[in-house]
């Protein structure tokens, strides 16, 4: 699905990714844990194409494309979709009509005719009990006087309409009460197949009790120093990284 | 919606300025320059009575006297005025039928979108239109269907020959001719224009259009529109402009007066899409324009806007709230970009008891390009629990444009209630980028972004009007982001 080889990434001169390597084949979950200021956030930035990092060596092979070389938008439409950390507001535009032009925008660039309004209607409403995103929200303003849970929640439900093949949630889970965090994991668990994949950044072992992890990988100083199974996650809940950073000598 | 996405997108394949070509068609221009004999040489070939050639040769003598304003917030060497022909007119006189139009002006319409053919009715367009290309009016449509509810819709020189007593009592009543420099100018050389009178009682079925076109190189358009809606009816008007790619300045003054009776409401739209000259400044129209309505009592006036043309913009469309309870109202999206000016607001002037008005106005300013609201909120001492509600906000796509607000509040009855919203922001790369990473090009984000932004504007348009507008908006932003 995605093969990541040796990537360093640097934004206003500092670098911050500094030789990342990662494998994830379709049907898998990864999970990405790591101290503050690790990369963990410029990982997800860097594959979902925003222009403020510079790429300086390595690559990514996004099933069979270089994806360093694709623009965002045909990044997002060759099936690679990112949770933000922070979704944006877009005052105005309701997310029903985003949604249609995102998905008639990926239509076409696979040589698909649009949508028709009916089959679009029975999609929305498929995919926001998923999520159990209140109907109503799907006709207001994107994310617009959303709470942080509606936020996140309407993030996966745009996750379930667009179908990606390799999704990333960055830090999906911050931000979220307990039952939030369960319904925004049982949706991405209704959504995986044995044809995607699922990237999880997080700081917290708490989503993956939910969302279960193959692999779990830390992420430190730009670097995957550490890969394990989700064991390695609840050890890291309980002991922190710093012995990572001993173990490795750091 | 039958218009879609795709529409939006092959529609911003075409970025270029749509409406920049000229039609060959003979006219009959006169001289270039002003003075008294242009005037009566204009008077002479509209066969005018001799009270309306008196008004013109006083507002003349009046415009004399005057100097242009300085005040506003926009730079341009002033239009030299003997340099302007003041009158230009295709050779065919008023067609008879559709059938009488010849190829060429057939094929101007189409190509600018406007439908005379009264059978399209059936297929959903319900729009009458007056047809004004430089100084007449070619075609007006619908009118004979008009006139069975007693609605008078023609052209202006009609009217002041088939109703002299209605122009005679209301051209001038809301606009004086010494208002202000280019009012007094068009009361001299205004060659045609629309009138529109609905009786008392009457809705009028569908929305009435006049669509204004510049053609010929080197002329000036001045016409005047006057509205009047008797006591208890309804109109909804709308106006179109478009003008060919030149690199000289055109001068367009027009006056518009509405007149809203007692219990009477006039909504107003206008899709303002002058050529606004090229990438680097050259060329444009200047567009410098009168429009007033007076409300009497519990009438309506509601002018919506959507500015995207013209080198330079001058308008301030105004309510003058006369009546008791009655209401004004002023939606505006001003677009600018490149090395486009704009300086456009509303007043409202508060007379009556208990009277409302609300303006929304939102500029979008790109490129090099400077755009200013200015409104005049005047609550005058008689005016008891008047109210306004203003909300002025700016977007900016540009770090080298600039975004201007200048709220001018006169309050002279302490029982009145005044709000004043202003908001100015940078259109978000965030946004853009989370767009983007749904699929959407950056193009088609920022139409969208924009469009949300001004959508309490677009939503008070007529529907053909609506998508209209989009279109227009997503083209003129194109290279306006940076």
């Amino acid at each position: 699905m995605i093969t990541i080889k040796n990537l360093h990434a640097s934004i206003d001169g500092k670098e911050i990714l500094k030789g990342l390597n990662l494998e994830v084949k379709p049907g898998e979950v990864h999970a990405i844990m790591g101290p503050n200021g690790a990369g963990k956030s410029t990982l997800a930035s860097v594959l979902a194409g925003r222009e403020e990092y510079e790429i300086t060596e390595g690559t990514v092979d996004f099933d069979g494309k270089d994806l360093l070389d694709l623009k965002t938008e045909d990044r997002a439409r060759e099936g690679l979709f990112l949770a933000f950390q922070y979704p944006i507001e877009i005052p105005g535009v309701s997310n029903i009509n985003f949604l249609r032009a995102a998905l008639n925008e990926i239509r076409e660039y696979r040589g698909e005719e649009p949508i028709s309004a009916k089959d679009f209607l029975i999609l929305v409403r498929e995919k926001s009990a998923i999520v159990e995103l209140d109907p109503k929200l799907a006709s207001r303003s994107v994310n617009e006087g959303f709470s942080g849970g509606e936020k996140k929640r309407n993030e996966i439900f745009q996750m379930a309409m667009l179908n990606p093949k390799l999704a990333i949630l960055d830090e999906t889970d911050s931000g979220l009460d307990i039952d939030a965090l369960r319904i925004v994991a049982n949706g991405v668990n209704k959504l995986k197949s044995k044809d995607n994949a699922t990237i999880v950044i997080t700081h917290y072992q708490r989503l993956l009790d939910y969302i279960i992890p193959d692999f779990v990988h830390v992420l430190y100083d730009g670097k995957i120093v550490k890969t394990g199974t989700k064991e390695l996650a609840l050890d890291l809940e309980e002991r922190g990284y710093d012995w990572i950073k001993e173990e490795m000598s750091l | 919606m039958s218009y879609t996405e795709n529409d939006l997108a092959e529609d911003l394949q075409n970025q270029e300025y749509k409406y920049g070509f000229v039609t060959n068609l003979d006219s009959e221009t006169v001289p270039k320059g002003l003075s008294e004999d242009t005037i009566r040489l204009i008077s002479a070939k509209k066969e005018e009575p001799e009270w309306l050639l008196d008004y013109r040769l006083k507002a003349y003598e009046i415009w004399l006297q005057m100097t242009e304003p300085t005040w506003a917030h926009v730079h341009y060497e002033k239009p030299d005025f003997q340099d302007i022909i003041y009158y230009s007119a295709v050779k065919q006189k008023k067609y008879e039928s559709w059938d009488d139009v010849e190829p060429e002006m057939k094929e101007t319409m189409k190509k600018l979108g406007i439908s005379m053919d009264e059978q399209k009715v059936l297929t959903g367009t319900n729009v009458a239109v007056d047809f004004v290309m430089d100084s007449v009016s070619v075609a007006t449509s619908f009118k004979e269907k008009l006139s069975e509810l007693g609605i008078i819709f023609c052209s202006f020189s009609e009217a002041v020959k088939t109703h002299p007593e209605l122009i005679k009592k209301y051209m001038g009543t809301v606009v004086p001719t010494s208002d202000n420099f280019y009012a007094a100018l068009n009361s001299a050389v205004f060659t045609d224009g629309s009138f529109c009178y609905i009786p008392k009682g009457v809705r009028c079925p569908m929305e009435l259009s006049t669509y204004f076109r510049i053609n010929e190189k080197g002329t000036g358009q001045f016409e005047r529109t006057l509205v009047v809606a008797d006591k208890g009816s309804y109109v909804s008007y709308l106006e179109g402009c478009t003008a060919p790619m030149r690199d000289e300045n055109q001068l367009h003054a027009a006056v518009v007066e509405l007149i809203a009776l007692d219990d009477a409401e006039i909504k107003y739209s206008t899709v303002q899409n002058w050529y606004p000259g090229d990438k680097n400044g050259l060329g444009g129209i200047f567009n410098f324009v009168t429009k007033r309505g007076v409300c009497e009592k519990n009438a309506k006036i509601s002018w919506t806007q959507v500015e995207t043309g013209s080198a330079v913009t001058w308008k301030y469309p105004s309510c003058i709230l006369k009546g008791d309870n009655s209401v004004g109202e002023f939606y505006s999206v001003a677009v600018t970009n490149h090395f486009q000016q704009a300086d456009t607001g509303t007043k409202m002037i508060h007379l009556g008891k208990n009277t409302k008005s609300t303006i929304i106005s939102k500029g979008v300013s790109g490129g090099k390009s400077n755009n200013s609201y200015r409104g005049l909120v005047q609550i005058h001492k008689n005016a008891t629990n008047a109210r306004n509600f203003s909300q002025c906000d700016s977007l900016l796509m540009s770090d080298e444009c600039g975004a201007h607000t200048f709220p001018y509040i006169e309050c002279k009855n302490s029982s009145s209630k005044i709000e004043h919203e202003a908001t100015t922001s940078k259109i978000g790369e965030d946004q853009i980028f989370y767009c983007q990473q749904r699929g959407i090009s950056s193009e088609k984000a920022i139409s969208l972004i924009v469009n949300g932004y001004c959508k309490e504007v677009l939503n008070q348009l007529p529907m053909e009007f609506a998508v209209e507008a989009q279109k227009l908006l997503a083209i003129s932003l194109e290279g306006s982001v940076g």
